[in-house]
């Protein structure tokens, strides 16, 4: 899925994938962290996934 | 014995003999109906025709426009069915009977080892005017309309999938209308694949961007395609409504991937989907990405064996993992 997201140009580091179990609370945080800090290095993508408003006339 | 060159099939012979094996079946009760091709309405169009008794069988026939994929006409049903199949429609079969959509011993399997089926959108395009005929002799085909007619080579205007393809032989049949045809080894399918993995997330995602542009949410994609079964589709659900109905380029994104990811590992590459598209996208972008994906990741190709399940309802240990952390 990775592999196909990135081929249809999701950019690489934007799609994070992670299996935490509930008992791994610090493992979730890193994980969070190094999510948050990859995401903020590229580019806001707003541009690209969110809809345009459909015109009225 | 060596095989024959697939360039020299006679689609006469062919005809001849699925009308002959058609006809026998039912007068011996064999099957309740044969499911093959019939002549269309319009030239390079011709249609799934489901014959129930000899007379009807005689309107069977076969030639390079029989590209649909006809496992899609089988799902579910619960007679006895004898089906007209080439390599793809026969991998097609074998991924409906490994998902419990038909039972093997249902299916009676005329196998057409197939020479390629030709491209009508590439052959209308060549031409302002409309075409009223296409006529093929071997390997030459004779598009003509009102004032015009053109001899074409066939190898020319195949399919692109055709041209690339590496099971033209059924894979699983109770019979053959002529000897095995030689398979295709020179061939790379996924050449298009590794020339978008080359370009960066920017010029890849603009790829896709104009590939799904003219897409008018038809939907026939989908009803083309034999993976295509479920009672609901996800486009139509509205309750929860999955995606958008819009035209939105997002909307038609989010449309596209989610029909290829649910055939991600299934898919066989026939090219129904693209045949039947109005606006003529090359939809296998999608699929052919995830097929590559499978065959280097699980070494699997869809529709080979009735014996292996596929690898996305499989848990190794050692399926490979590093996308995930």
């Amino acid at each position: 899925m990775k592999n196909f997201l990135e081929h249809t140009g999701i950019e690489p580091g934007r799609l994070h994938f992670s299996w935490i179990s509930s008992a791994e609370s610090t493992k979730f945080v890193d994980v969070v962290k190094k999510i948050t800090h990859e995401v903020k290095m590229l580019d806001p993508a707003n541009k690209r996934y969110v809809k345009t408003e459909p015109k009225v006339d | 014995m060596s095989k024959p060159n697939p360039r020299l099939i006679k689609m006469k012979e062919y005809t001849e003999k699925i009308r002959e094996i058609a006809k026998r079946l039912l007068n011996d009760g064999i099957v309740d109906m044969v499911i093959g091709f019939r002549k269309g309405t319009l030239p390079m169009m011709n249609q799934p025709h489901i014959a129930t008794c000899t007379d009807s069988a005689d309107e069977l026939m076969w030639d390079s426009n029989c590209g649909l994929n006809l496992a899609n006409y089988v799902t579910d049903r619960k007679e006895k069915i004898g089906i007209v199949a080439k390599g793809c429609d026969s991998r097609n079969l074998v991924t409906h009977v490994i998902e419990n959509k038909i039972k093997r011993d249902q299916l009676y399997i005329i196998g057409i080892p197939c020479s390629g089926m030709i491209d009508h959108h590439k052959i209308t395009a060549m031409f302002d005017t409309d075409i009223t005929s296409v006529k093929e002799s071997g390997e030459s085909i004779t598009i003509s309309g009102n004032d015009f007619s053109k001899k074409l080579i066939k190898q020319d205007v195949l399919c692109e999938n055709c041209a690339a393809c590496t099971h033209r032989n059924p894979v699983e049949y109770d019979e053959l209308v002529a000897d095995l045809v030689e398979e295709q080894t020179d061939v790379d399918p996924y050449e298009s694949v590794t020339e978008i993995e080359s370009m960066d997330a920017e010029e890849k995602w603009n790829y896709f961007e104009d590939l799904i542009s003219p897409c008018i949410r038809c939907y026939a994609c989908r009803n083309a395609c034999p993976l295509c079964y479920c009672p609901t589709c996800f486009v139509d659900e509205s309750t929860p409504q999955w995606v958008g109905k819009s035209q939105d380029p997002i909307d038609v994104r989010t449309f596209h991937l989610l029909r290829a990811f649910h055939c991600a590992g299934r898919c066989t590459d026939c090219g129904a989907c693209e045949r039947v598209c109005p606006m003529g996208i090359k939809i296998r972008e999608f699929t052919k990405k995830l097929n590559k994906d499978c065959l280097e990741l699980y070494g699997w190709e869809a529709g080979l064996s009735l014996d292996e399940r596929p690898p996305l309802d499989t848990f190794k240990t050692d399926d490979p993992d590093e996308f995930i952390k």
